[in-house]
């Protein structure tokens, strides 16, 4: 479904990859490595060369905002563009159902983004990602820093978005949640994408 | 009416006061009365010369002259506002950004002024086009300076927030908008409290010296009037054009945010 052809940017590359629908792949490697940077390359957040396939449409061949609303990118560092964490999210959103599933209080959609803990941001920022047009979803460290209870609610959202056929490209530090997540491991190293096998 | 003209005796009076300012300082030892003469000396030195070189421009009523001078007067303008930004565009974008819309906004306004309603003959009069040339640059360069910095610095700090913006969907324009509102907005409200405070709160430099020089109060006040709608319509030019230029040097047609192009520090 999302491929990745002959990408390069910085030390990163080239990289081809492909994602199937539903699939959940995980990406390790230690900082620096360009674990972001390539996630970054498939949103095309940063100019690169290279081009990346969402069944067979060319991100180069469409206008770069269409192309993010299904290709999503979520960074490890949220960031707040208002002061109320409900205008953040599209019309409509259904707090009171999707708040609580990932350990949040239904009011919170009210609140002065100020207030939130860290934790409540990572995972509103994720929440605010998810739409009905997202067909890949990379997620940048998702639940680094969150408690096992929080870390299992955002993995059980996630699988629901996986039987959806979301697919997921996962950056995370925890070989035991990408046990849990993903059926195939990589690992950035000396700017290669390397498969890891069990 | 013939204006009231002071001498060089009225100005060492006058100049008394700096010296009791540099006096009392020393005396109280505030460590200011050196860096008072020498600023006070710099006036003295900087204004006379500068009456001396009107003075022979508006005798000869060269163009060519009368052109060399506002070329000076945009070189050292440009240079300001590039100095003045805290994180600039990289290579040559970080002088001409100001450098451009500077020169565009005060063009376009003195140009407007001189056809539409100073009628001056001929239209390079060097009476009317350098003084009038002179503080709409300074304004322009003030409204262009303050919103381009602005601008600049607030994209650095929400840098986290236009990003996920972008990662979400949202296309350049819209994802810099509010920044771009509120770079406007500091760009813009000097000139507004100007608009707003004249003769409430202050008597305008201009008018006052006017008034002084012998016109009559109201005369006075027609031309400050004119004065302030001209420099209003140059810094919100200025301003409004610096930073949609700036907004989109900044991003590319990938809806990308590009920090890359601001200078290393």
């Amino acid at each position: 479904m999302l491929e990745g052809h002959a990408l390069r940017r910085l030390h990163l590359g080239p990289i081809d990859f492909a994602l199937r629908p539903g699939e959940c792949v995980s990406l390790a490697g230690k900082s620096g490595a360009g674990k972001s940077v390539l996630l970054r390359m498939l949103a095309d957040l940063d100019p690169h060369q290279g081009d990346a396939l969402l069944d067979g449409a060319a991100c180069s061949g469409m206008p770069a905002p269409k192309w993010r609303r299904m290709v999503t990118y979520v960074a490890a560092e949220s960031g707040w563009w208002d002061e109320r964490v409900g205008t953040h999210f599209s019309p409509g959103t259904d707090f009171p159902t999707l708040l609580p599933a990932v350990g949040i209080s239904a009011e919170a959609w009210a609140w002065p983004v100020a207030r939130l803990s860290t934790g409540e941001r990572q995972r509103l920022a994720l929440l605010r990602a998810l739409n009905p047009e997202n067909r890949v979803l990379l997620l940048d460290e998702p639940t680094s820093g969150l408690d096992a209870e929080n870390t299992g609610r955002v993995e059980a959202l996630l699988h629901g978005r996986l039987s959806t056929g979301t697919a997921i490209l996962l950056v995370t530090h925890d070989p035991e949640q990408a046990r849990r997540m993903a059926s195939r491991h990589f690992e950035v190293r000396d700017g290669q994408l390397v498969e890891e096998t069990p | 009416m013939s204006p009231h003209l002071i001498g060089y005796n009225d100005l060492a009076i006058a100049a008394l006061l700096v010296l009791l300012n540099a006096a009392l300082t020393w005396m109280l030892d505030l460590g200011l009365s050196r860096t008072i003469l020498i600023a006070g000396v710099r006036a003295v030195v900087q204004l006379l010369l500068v009456g001396l070189v009107l003075k022979t421009v508006f005798a000869l009523a060269s163009p060519v002259l009368i052109a060399a001078i506002a070329l000076v007067m945009f070189t050292m303008a440009s240079y300001e506002i590039s100095s003045r930004q805290e994180r600039r565009f990289a290579g040559a974008w970080g002088y001409g950004i100001g450098a451009g819309t500077t020169m565009l906004a005060t063009l376009l306004v003195t140009a407007f002024a001189l056809i539409g309603t100073l009628r001056s003959d001929p239209w390079y009069a060097p009476q009317v086009l350098i003084p009038l040339l002179g503080i709409i640059l300074g304004n322009v360069m003030n409204g262009v300076s303050v919103s381009l910095n602005a601008l600049s610095t607030a994209i650095m700090r929400e840098r986290p927030a236009i990003e996920a913006r972008l990662a979400l969907g949202t296309d350049r324009y819209t994802a810099l908008k509010p920044l771009q509102r509120s770079a406007l907005r500091s760009g813009m409200i000097p000139i507004i409290n100007q608009m707003s405070a004249a003769g409430v709160i202050t008597l305008p430099g201009m008018m006052t010296g006017q008034i002084l020089a012998g016109l009559d109060p109201l005369e006075a006040a027609k031309y400050q009037i004119l004065l302030l709608f001209l420099l209003s319509g140059g810094a919100g030019l200025g301003a409004l054009a610096a930073i949609y230029v700036a907004v989109w040097r900044i991003t590319d047609v990938r809806d990308r945010l590009r920090l890359d192009r601001l200078a290393q520090r």
